[in-house]
């Protein structure tokens, strides 16, 4: 038994991501904690320990810090033009330099912060809300409602998501909201399928079924029952996913559809840029580094949680 | 299995009728006329009446959709509105130029991801493990436009190893027979004009092979622990089969089924999701194109170029799954 | 169960044998892509010199070819110059199709091209054209009177069988023509049913030129694929969204050509096509960012072409609706635009400062005219005078594509929103895609935009009628202004054929304008192409597109 349980820690948290075995509980450890302490307590105790989590959790700190905070360090307002100051190197003054309108990039890249990460979440948490609940009609009713629903995902599966995402702006009518929506419904049917499979395992389980005879009703089933039972994966291809949304969203403002002038959107700024890239390379680089670092923060925290809540799931 | 296939193929039957209806309310939602947007600053009244009539936009719109599957179940997409030419005859240049950049970037994402997965895998928390798991981990982290424009800063404006934007040299362009350069200049006998098609799709398919790339690695390497940890290969290692063929060979057949699951949806991404990398590199790809059509408000181009590549990645993930009772003998479908 | 592994493992090892073969080709190819990308490294360092070296390698086999490349923002719609407006199109048809005459190189006047000589009957309503004999299209047929017939038929009789929707002759003939006649072969009349000051000049635009009508009736719909006519390039190749090859007519009615093929690629974005240029892969581009022509000009390896102007870009108000019907409100407005500061901000310099709202290099320009001056002072006076001395809000619409006339609408808006605050005109900048832009000013949901308009032709009409006559409201004039005595005037002046009276007529329009202010005309901007000094002969032409025959390159 002890030697099957660190087997399968052992090999689900290595086959995610490169860290010794000797930095987590061993499994005799792990088992004694258990035995005292609630499921979520335990899930904290191990997330704590895992450095993904802690490396993801620290740099999404910061940049919330820097989110809320960073405008106030500078004398700067991100929409304030200075033709005279337009694209100034780096320097003590503007420390990641100006734009050919003069307007600090670090106040612009850390209001840009706000934007990516309220587009990141909301567009994520409309996509769980849509997908769970189709996700969970779905997978319980069965039958034709099943039938319809999966084929709906099916067919925006078969989407190429981007130019979705496009078209949807475009009907929409563009901007940072728009682009949010459009993000949103792109990203229902990922969610959607994987709430489904695991309301379709869950209702074969004899805790449901008992519930069923006992004549309780649908809703409460439905919520009582078995949405708590897909909350795990669903966290982890949350956190995933606010990663995938905020390159989406970047790649919209890239393209000129997303955030409009001069709202200091990421992917605009680095759209914006493009034309002095020869002569003002940081103009370009900073924008595009906050957006790898923000990507690549949640996009540890999704491993590590994945590690932690769901080992089965897989990529 | 024949059998197999063909239930697959009818059932995309209902998906692609699905998505035809999805894509045309979609176009007809999008606010702007065609016609005004052909005539831009120029549209005068008369005009605009002129070209709509000529367009069949003043039809309602569920004669203007039946009208619509009619054609394409006659095997005709419609005519482009701005150049007024058959979108069946138009679109193969694109989808080629994609097809090769696609397949540039697949090639780039395998050889590498896997093999740099599997190593991995092997020297399980070496060095070589955690770099190479860093760069998995940045590589899906990293927006592709961004890594489209340092490499051609790098490697085209600073240090001009490459060419930064186009399929191939303007001063001696490729004949154009079957539009996939790569082949094209090989048909001409032009090594040299070959040699040219590769470096240009070198910085694209590094751009746009480097998420499949990462995807694939980690999945490779966590695949490949899995199998390592199965009974039989623990038994041949026993039984003194030694070293990296042990590993090489034996789990990377059974690792290859993920990974193949992996590489298929990728395929499906890169055919439609490369309007990116297309745009930052000039690349006359299918994604360019579809994308002009939305701005231009291009009806008849934007449903069919969407139903072409949905198509595409419906038609290349059933040929994964069928692949897989190729490589693997216990699956079967029925 | 041992069996059972044993058996799982041989299987194993006889695909070992397969897969390592394949992971050799895997190999193999990885080591072919390094060592391209080393040697192509090696080959192309020290950026021009080596692509030149590549050239002559690629030549040996050769006669030196004289190719020019022309590297460009956008891909051709079509190669039909009958169903197209853009420039993208027209720039490459020029060279291939040519109309009964042309402009000069450098100017609007006409000058004879496949006719040599033309006449016209008092009444100005029959225009007799003389054709140069012994051309022929690049399929071998003839150029004659038939063909001029042929094509105008095409242009205007609906129900003929190659009828070509053609946007330009509805816009600049309307119905006017009565009948084309072949007289002999080489005499062709137009008669008219109206007098039109402008025809020649319409005469003689791009998208006039003659079509060989065998390729019409060969290639039908498809002939923007297949272009034939008489011009100094025959058409080779056209991979979409990537290059049109042209190669040399041998032939050319107008002598040997400098150049033995022509290829226009399209590289979109700005930058990466100065980089073009600067690595050698084209020979001379378009589209050249104002900030990048300082650096140009002080390169030796490179000179800079600036087209004349030949557009406007302004900032219109909706007359016809609340607040900017009022006229006080949009004089206010003009003293308070410090047109010269956008210039050198948004235009790096690069354009002249527009009073009225065609280029001075038009004829019938009022020079006369004196431009509303800076002056918070005066404006805000006249804000009371409107009755608006509380300020107003107003939606301003400032249009999100890139044009020669305004290089970035968006951040013009920004700039003149700072300066009418000061004046409480409070803006908010709406900027949608373009589709959107166009079809919301369309309805008049603008109540300030900026826009503008390239000429066609070089003549008054094109500019005043087009942008400014109630018949245009709502489509190109997008101001909605409908002042009758400008109507009046315009249409009296587009059947005068005494040019003197007629410019008269177009100066008096102008002051009338002027005091409307139906817009504030902003700038009349230059658009700088760039080439390698081996590039001689390039004569940039005002109208956007230019005729190749006199370019060559090298020695």
């Amino acid at each position: 038994m002890c030697q099957k349980l660190m087997i399968e820690t052992g090999q689900s948290l290595s086959v995610k991501e490169p860290l010794p075995e000797g930095k987590y509980p061993s499994g005799q450890e792990a088992q004694e904690t258990i035995a005292h302490v609630s499921p979520w307590q335990e899930i904290w105790q191990r997330l704590r320990v895992h450095r993904f989590f802690q490396w993801g959790a620290f740099v999404l700190v910061l940049l919330v810090l820097l989110a809320i905070f960073g405008p106030l360090l500078t004398p700067y307002s991100y929409d304030g033009t200075n033709l005279s100051e337009g694209l100034k190197p780096p320097s003590s003054e503007h420390w990641f330099g100006t734009d050919d309108l003069g307007r600090d990039i670090f106040t612009r890249v850390a209001y840009g912060a706000r934007i990516s990460l309220w587009v990141g979440l909301a567009a994520v948490s409309g996509s769980i809300v849509v997908g769970t609940l189709l996700g969970l009609v779905a997978g319980y009713f069965g039958r034709w409602i099943d039938t319809l629903i999966s084929r709906l995902f099916d067919i925006m599966f078969a989407f190429p998501s981007i130019l979705l995402a496009i078209a949807i702006v475009a009907v929409l009518g563009g901007g940072l909201v728009k682009a949010l929506i459009a993000i949103s419904i792109i990203n229902i049917p990922t969610f959607g399928r994987l709430v489904r499979s695991r309301v379709v395992s869950l209702v074969q389980e004899e805790y449901v079924q008992a519930a069923r005879a006992i004549g309780l009703g649908h809703a409460p089933i439905i919520f009582r029952h078995i949405l708590p039972n897909t909350i795990a994966p669903v966290i982890v291809q949350g956190s995933l996913g606010i990663a995938t949304a905020i390159l989406e969203a970047a790649a919209l403002g890239f393209l000129g559809l997303g955030a409009q002038r001069p709202t200091p959107e990421w992917g605009r700024m680095l759209a914006d840029a493009r034309e002095f890239f020869q002569s003002a390379p940081w103009t370009v680089f900073f924008p595009g580094v906050m957006i790898m670092i923000t990507v690549l923060a949640f996009n540890m925290l999704g491993d590590a949680l994945r590690d932690v809540l769901d080992p089965k799931l897989k990529t | 299995m024949f059998q197999y296939t063909l239930r697959r193929l009818f059932m995309l039957i209902p998906v692609l009728f699905g998505m035809s209806v999805i894509v045309f309310a979609i176009v007809h939602l999008i606010p702007g006329n065609p016609a005004e947007t052909m005539l831009g600053e120029r549209a005068t009244p008369e005009a605009i009446e002129r070209l709509t009539q000529e367009y069949g936009l003043n039809e309602p719109l569920p004669t203007q959709y039946v009208l619509y599957v009619k054609n394409i179940l006659s095997g005709d997409l419609g005519t482009s509105l701005r150049s007024k030419r058959p979108i069946s005859e138009e679109i193969w240049p694109y989808l080629a130029a994609t097809i090769e950049l696609a397949f540039a970037s697949m090639l780039f994402a395998v050889v590498i991801g896997v093999n740099a997965g599997i190593i991995s895998a092997w020297r399980r928390q070496s060095w070589f493990d955690y770099v190479s798991m860093l760069i998995a981990l940045i590589g899906v982290s990293i927006p592709v436009f961004w890594l489209g424009l340092m490499e051609q800063w790098i490697f085209a404006n600073e240090l001009h190893w490459l060419p930064s934007t186009g399929r191939d040299n303007a001063r001696d362009p490729v004949q154009a027979i079957t539009h996939l350069y790569l082949i094209d200049s090989l048909i001409a006998g032009r090594w040299d004009q070959f040699l040219d098609v590769v470096r240009h799709l070198i910085l694209p398919s590094i751009a746009l092979g480097t998420i499949p790339m990462a995807i694939i690695a980690r999945i490779t390497r966590s695949s490949m622990l899995e199998v390592m940890n199965a009974d039989y290969v623990r038994t041949a290692r026993a039984k003194g089969v030694k070293g990296f063929s042990t590993v090489y060979v034996h789990a990377l057949k059974n690792a290859l089924i993920p990974i193949l699951t992996v590489v298929g949806v990728q395929v499906g991404f890169l055919l439609g999701g490369a309007v990116l990398t297309e745009t930052i590199f000039g690349w006359p790809g299918i994604g360019r194109y579809i994308y002009e059509a939305i701005s231009f408000r291009d009806y008849p181009v934007i449903q069919s170029g969407i139903l072409v590549v949905a198509t595409l990645f419906v038609l290349i993930n059933l040929l994964v799954d069928l692949l897989y009772a190729w490589i693997d003998p216990r699956i079967h479908y029925s | 169960m041992s069996k059972k592994r044993l058996e799982v493992s041989k299987r194993f090892k006889a695909s070992f044998a397969k897969h390592s073969k394949t992971s050799a080709i895997v190999l193999l190819l990885v080591v072919l892509v390094l060592s391209l990308s080393a040697c192509g490294g090696a080959g192309t360092n020290g950026d021009k010199s080596a692509s030149e070296g590549q050239d002559q390698g690629q030549d040996q086999g050769k006669t030196k070819e004289k190719v020019l490349v022309f590297a460009r923002g956008g891909d051709s719609v079509s190669l039909d110059p009958a169903t197209v407006t853009d420039g993208e199109s027209l720039r490459v048809t020029k060279n291939i199709m040519e109309p009964l005459l042309q402009y000069k190189p450098d100017s609007f006047e006409v000058e004879p091209a496949l006719a040599t000589d033309w006449k016209v009957s008092d009444d100005g309503l029959t225009y007799t054209f003389t054709l140069r004999k012994d051309v022929k299209f690049h399929d071998g047929t003839d150029f004659n009177a038939d063909a001029v017939v042929y094509n105008f038929k095409r242009w205007v009789d609906p129900n003929d069988p190659h009828y070509a929707e053609f946007e330009y002759y509805q816009s600049q003939f309307g119905d006017i023509i009565e009948d084309v006649v072949a007289v002999d072969p080489y005499t062709v009349e137009f008669h008219l049913k109206d007098r039109q000051a402008p025809f020649l000049q319409n005469i003689a635009m791009d998208p006039f030129a003659i079509a060989s009508p065998e390729a019409l009736k060969k290639y039908g719909a498809d002939f923007g694929r297949h272009p034939v006519g008489t011009g100094p390039y025959v058409f080779e190749e056209w991979k979409p969204k990537a290059s049109i090859t042209l190669v040399k007519n041998k032939d050319y009615w107008g002598g040997e050509l400098g150049l033995d093929r022509v290829v226009f690629t399209v590289i979109e974005d700005n930058s990466a096509r100065l980089n073009a240029l600067k690595s050698g892969e084209a020979d001379i581009i378009d589209g050249v960012l104002p900030n990048d022509v300082a650096s140009l000009k002080k390169d030796d390896r490179f000179q800079v072409l600036d087209r004349p102007p030949n557009n406007v870009g302004y900032l219109g108000f909706n007359t016809q609706k609340s607040p900017f019907d009022n006229v006080k409100l949009r004089q206010a407005v003009a003293h308070v635009i410090n047109k010269q500061g956008l210039i050198d901000a948004f235009y790096s310099g690069q354009g002249e400062p527009a009073k009225n709202p065609m280029p001075s290099t038009i004829a019938g320009y009022n020079d006369a005219i004196v431009d509303y001056e800076y002056n918070l002072e005066k404006a805000k006076q006249l804000m009371k005078e409107a009755g608006y001395a509380d300020g107003v809000e107003v939606n301003f619409y400032a249009m999100p594509v890139y044009r020669p006339y305004m290089p970035n609408g968006p951040k013009v808006a920004e700039a003149i929103q700072d300066e009418l605050n000061k004046i409480g005109i409070r803006t908010k900048i709406v900027s949608p895609e373009w589709a959107v832009y166009l079809d919301e000013t369309k309805q008049g949901k603008q109540d300030m935009y900026l826009l503008g308009w390239t000429g066609d032709n070089g003549d008054p009409d094109n500019y005043l009628y087009v942008l400014l006559d109630k018949d245009n409201a709502g489509g190109s004039n997008r101001s909605f202004y409908t002042n009758e005595e400008v109507h009046t005037l315009l249409v009296q002046a587009q059947q005068e054929v005494d040019p003197a009276k007629r410019m008269e007529l177009y100066k008096r329009a102008q002051e009338i304008i002027h005091e409307d202010v139906p817009m504030i005309p902003l700038v009349h901007s230059i658009s700088s192409l760039a080439a390698t000094k081996d590039v001689k002969g390039f004569v940039p032409h005002p109208g956007g597109s230019d005729k190749l025959t006199n370019v060559t390159i090298g020695q």
